[in-house]
C-alpha cells in the first residue's frame, strides 16, 4: 500500500506560473549602498534609514542558525537581489484603473480578484508583488471605521509616530539572523492599526507573490490593535515554479493592547519544489505577538508550501489574564522540510495558552514540531495545554517533536499530549470496503486529522484550506 | 449469489486457502466454523479484496460477475459488505460524514440520487436506535474511543444503512457480552430476506443460537472438510474440532 499512498500524494502546483512583466531589479549583493538605495527608493525619512542600517550592522555580526531539523545549502546572500518592482509601479498608480492589467490578471489567476465589486465580500486585500504593494482594496470603507490598512512603506511616511513606536517593539532588529536581515532590507508588507474599541468591520488580508527570479522577498507586517479592539487578518502566499531556491524572510509583529484581540491566519502555499526536491522557497519567518492585559492573540496556520520552512509564531503574554493560541497544520510532501511550532512566554498572572499542532508528512519529507512553553516567576496561575499530533503517509517520511518546557512558578499547570499515527492500510481498507475510492478516503482521513485546526480559520478560508490539502495530496493513492 | 471454485490464496508467502469451493444462493445464511488458523478470516479478506491477500488460482463469481477482477470499492458498491473483526478508528472524521459518503457511493453506483443531508440524518438516527447506539455516536469520529461492543454495533449499523446483497460477518461475536450479542443478532435477523445472503464466520456455536444458519461448514487447513445443517454446529460444540482434523489427516 505504500506505493499506493505514494502515488496519491503526487501533486501539481497550480500557482506556479510566471508573469512576464518588466521589472526594475537591483543588482545582486548586499551592502550599505543597497540599503540606502532601498530606503531612497521608498522615499523614507532619515530615522527609518538609520533603523535599517543599525539592523544591517547587527546582521553582519550574526550567524545563520543551524539548530533546526532542516538541511539545505547556505544561501549566498551576495548572489541575491534585494529589491525588485514592476516598472509600471514606479509612478505609484493612484487607483486600480492605473494599475498594470498584467498585475491584476496575475492576482485574478490566483483567485484573488482586486476589483472590489468582484472581491470576496467582507475581505479587504493588500496585494504585494515582489518588493512592492500593488494595491489595497476597501480602504475608504475601512477609513470610515478609523481602521488604517496600507502598505508599510506608506505607513512609514503617513503614520511615522505609530510606526516608530511599534516597529521592532516585539521583534527587535537583533532578534535573530533572519529578523535582522529583514529589518535591514524589508521592502514592503502591510500595516494595520485598529483604534480603541473598534471591531474591524471586515477581514483584512495580504496576498504575497514572488515573481522575479533570484530575488528574495522580505516583507514586514505590523498590526497594532488598540485597547478593546478586534481584528481578524489573513495572509496567503504563492510563487512561480523554478529550479532555483528562493529566499523569503519575513517578520510579522502583532501588538494587542489591553482587552484587544488579534486573530492571525496564514495559508502558506509557496512553491515547494518539484518531486525530486529541486527548487522551492526557503521560508524563514519570525512572527511574534505581544499581549497586554486581558488581550488575546490567536495564530492559525496552514502550511503546505515551501521547500524549507523555519517558523515559530509566538506570543508574549505580558499582561495579566492574557491568552495566546497557536493552531497549526503543516503538510510536507516529496522532499519538503518543515521545522515549525511556537513559543508561549508567560509573564503575567493567570495567563493561558493553547497549542494544537498537526503535522502531516508524506513522500520523503521531514516535519518537526518545535515548541517552547516558558512560565516566568511572576506568572502565578499560568496554564498551558499543548497537543501535537503527527500523521505519516507512507514509510519514507519522518515526523519529529521537540517540546521545551521551562517553568519557574510552582503554581503553573502545563499539559502536553502527543501522538503519532499513520494513515494505515486498515483505515484505507475500511473506507474502500465501504465503497469510497482511495483518493477520497485519504483526503477524508487527512481532513479529519486537521479538523481542530480548520475550525479556527475564518469561514471563507476553511474551505480553501481543505481544498488545498486535497490538491496537495492528489494522486497519493492509486 | 456467490460461487467460489477451487480458490487458492496466500498471505505473506504462506498458502492459506487450498482449493476452497463454496456456493451460496440468495437468501441463505452460511456459517463458517473452524479452529484458529484454519483460514476463516482469510476468506472474508480475500473476497473483499484486502491488499496482501493474494489469489493464486481459482474463480469467484458474485452476482454473475468476476469478483476477483473488481477493485475493492467496486465490490463494496456492488453489494459486498465485510463486518470487521477489529474495526479501526478514523479520528476527526465524523461517523455521520463517513456513513453518508459510503451510502452516497453505493447509491451512485445503483443509479440513485444522493440523499439529502436531512433525509440521511433522519435515517441514520433511526438506524442507530435499532442497534441501541445513542445518536451521539453519529457525531463522534469513526469508531473513535468506542468500546469493543460499540464498534461491532457500529459495523451492524453500517450494514443496515448500506443494504448489501452479501454480508460477511468476521467473528463479529468476539469480545461481545450476551446483551451486545443479542443486539447484533437481532440486527442481522431483521435484515434476512429471500434476496440477501450472509456468511457468518465464527469460532463458537453461541452466535448461531441467535443467528440460525441454513448451512454450516467446517474449515480446516484452508479447505472445507465438512458441511451440514445447523445441527453440525452443535456437534462441533460437543466434540471440538480435533476429530475432524484427524479425519482429514
Amino acid at each position: 500500500m505504500t506505493e499506493q499512498v505514494e502515488s496519491l500524494i503526487r501533486k501539481d502546483y497550480s500557482a506556479g506560473f510566471h508573469t512576464s512583466i518588466e521589472s526594475e531589479t537591483l543588482r545582486p549583493g548586499l551592502d550599505e549602498e543597497v540599503i540606502r538605495f532601498i530606503s531612497a527608493k521608498k522615499d523614507e525619512p532619515e530615522w527609518m534609514l538609520d533603523w535599517r542600517l543599525k539592523a544591517f550592522r547587527a546582521w553582519q555580526e550574526m550567524e545563520e542558525p543551524t539548530w533546526a531539523h532542516v538541511h539545505y545549502p547556505t544561501p549566498d546572500f551576495q548572489a541575491l537581489s534585494y529589491y525588485s518592482a514592476p516598472k509600471s509601479m514606479a509612478n505609484k498608480p493612484k487607483s486600480l484603473d492605473e494599475v498594470d492589467p498584467e498585475l491584476l490578471e496575475t492576482y485574478a489567476k490566483l483567485g484573488i480578484p482586486l476589483h472590489e465589486q468582484e472581491a470576496l465580500a467582507g475581505v479587504a486585500v493588500d496585494a504585494v508583488f515582489d518588493s512592492v504593494s500593488v494595491v489595497t482594496t476597501y480602504r475608504a470603507k475601512l477609513e470610515e471605521a478609523g481602521v488604517i490598512f496600507c502598505s508599510i512603506s506608506e505607513a512609514v511616511k503617513r503614520f511615522p509616530d505609530l510606526v516608530k513606536k511599534y516597529l521592532g517593539s516585539v521583534v527587535p532588529q537583533k532578534d535573530n539572523f533572519y529578523a535582522a536581515l529583514n529589518s535591514a532590507v524589508f521592502s514592503d508588507g502591510s500595516f494595520v492599526y485598529i483604534p480603541k474599541g473598534v471591531r474591524c468591520p471586515m477581514e483584512l488580508s495580504t496576498y504575497f507573490r514572488i515573481n522575479e527570479m533570484n530575488t528574495g522577498q522580505f516583507e514586514r507586517t505590523l498590526i497594532v490593535a488598540d485597547e478593546g479592539s478586534y481584528v481578524s487578518y489573513l495572509e496567503g502566499c504563492t510563487a512561480p515554479m523554478r529550479d532555483e531556491n528562493q529566499l523569503h524572510a519575513a517578520v510579522v509583529e502583532l501588538v494587542a493592547l489591553d482587552d484587544a484581540q488579534i486573530k492571525y491566519s496564514t495559508v502558506q502555499n509557496w512553491y515547494p519544489g518539484d518531486k525530486e526536491g529541486k527548487g522551492g522557497i526557503y521560508n524563514f519567518v519570525t512572527k511574534r505577538g505581544l499581549c497586554q492585559r486581558n488581550a488575546r492573540i490567536s495564530w492559525t496556520q496552514v502550511e503546505t508550501g515551501s521547500a524549507v520552512t523555519w517558523k515559530y509564531p509566538s506570543c508574549i503574554l505580558k499582561g495579566d489574564n492574557s491568552v495566546g493560541e497557536f493552531y497549526s497544520v503543516a503538510l510536507t510532501n516529496n522532499f519538503q522540510q518543515a521545522d515549525t511550532g511556537t513559543k508561549m512566554i508567560h509573564l503575567g498572572k493567570n495567563t493561558r495558552s493553547t497549542i494544537v499542532a498537526k503535522g502531516i508528512s508524506a513522500g520523503r519529507s521531514q516535519s518537526a514540531y518545535r515548541g517552547l512553553v516558558r512560565i516566568n516567576a511572576g506568572a502565578t496561575g499560568a496554564r498551558n495545554y499543548t497537543q501535537c499530533d503527527s500523521l505519516l503517509i507512507g514509510d519514507r517520511c519522518g515526523a519529529h517533536t521537540f517540546p521545551y518546557i521551562e517553568s519557574k512558578n510552582p503554581s503553573a499547570v502545563i499539559e502536553h499530549e502527543a501522538t503519532t499515527s499513520k494513515v494505515s492500510d486498515d483505515q484505507l481498507f475500511l473506507c474502500q470496503q465501504r465503497g469510497l475510492d482511495a483518493e477520497k478516503a485519504v483526503s477524508m482521513i487527512v481532513n479529519g486529522f486537521c479538523r481542530e485546526v480548520f475550525k479556527e480559520l475564518p469561514m471563507e478560508f476553511a474551505v480553501e484550506a481543505g481544498k488545498l490539502l486535497e490538491v496537495s495530496l492528489e494522486g497519493s493513492v492509486g | 449469489m456467490l460461487d467460489i471454485r477451487n480458490l487458492n490464496a496466500r498471505v505473506e508467502g504462506a498458502d492459506i486457502l487450498r482449493n476452497l469451493s463454496l456456493s451460496i444462493k440468495p437468501g441463505e445464511v452460511h456459517a463458517i466454523m473452524g479452529p484458529n488458523g484454519a483460514g476463516k478470516s482469510t476468506l472474508g479478506n480475500v473476497l473483499s479484496g484486502r491488499p496482501g491477500y493474494e489469489v493464486t488460482s481459482g474463480e469467484v463469481s458474485f452476482k454473475g460477475k468476476d469478483l476477483l477482477e473488481m477493485e475493492i470499492e467496486e465490490r463494496a458498491r456492488e453489494g459486498l459488505f465485510l463486518a470487521f473483526q477489529y474495526p479501526v478508528e478514523i479520528p476527526g472524521v465524523s461517523n455521520m460524514e463517513f456513513l453518508k459518503a459510503a451510502v452516497d457511493a453505493r447509491r451512485k453506483h445503483l443509479g440513485l440520487e444522493e440523499m439529502s443531508s436531512f433525509d440521511f440524518m433522519k435515517l441514520a438516527r433511526e438506524t442507530s436506535k435499532r442497534v441501541s447506539l445513542d445518536a451521539a455516536f453519529l457525531k463522534r469520529g469513526v469508531n473513535e474511543g468506542f468500546s469493543g461492543g460499540e464498534k461491532k454495533r457500529n459495523e451492524i449499523m453500517q450494514m443496515m444503512l448500506l443494504e448489501p446483497s452479501l454480508c460477511i460477518l468476521d467473528e463479529t461475536d468476539s469480545g461481545l457480552d450476551i446483551d451486545a450479542l443479542q443486539v447484533v443478532a437481532a440486527g442481522v435477523n431483521a435484515m434476512r430476506d429471500s434476496e440477501r445472503s450472509f456468511i457468518v464466520v465464527t469460532h463458537y456455536q453461541r452466535l448461531l443460537d441467535f443467528i440460525v444458519p441454513d448451512h454450516v461448514h467446517v474449515l480446516a487447513a484452508g479447505r472445507i472438510v465438512k458441511s451440514g445443517g445447523k445441527e453440525l454446529a452443535l456437534e462441533l460444540e460437543a466434540k471440538g474440532y480435533g476429530w475432524l482434523e484427524d479425519e482429514v489427516a
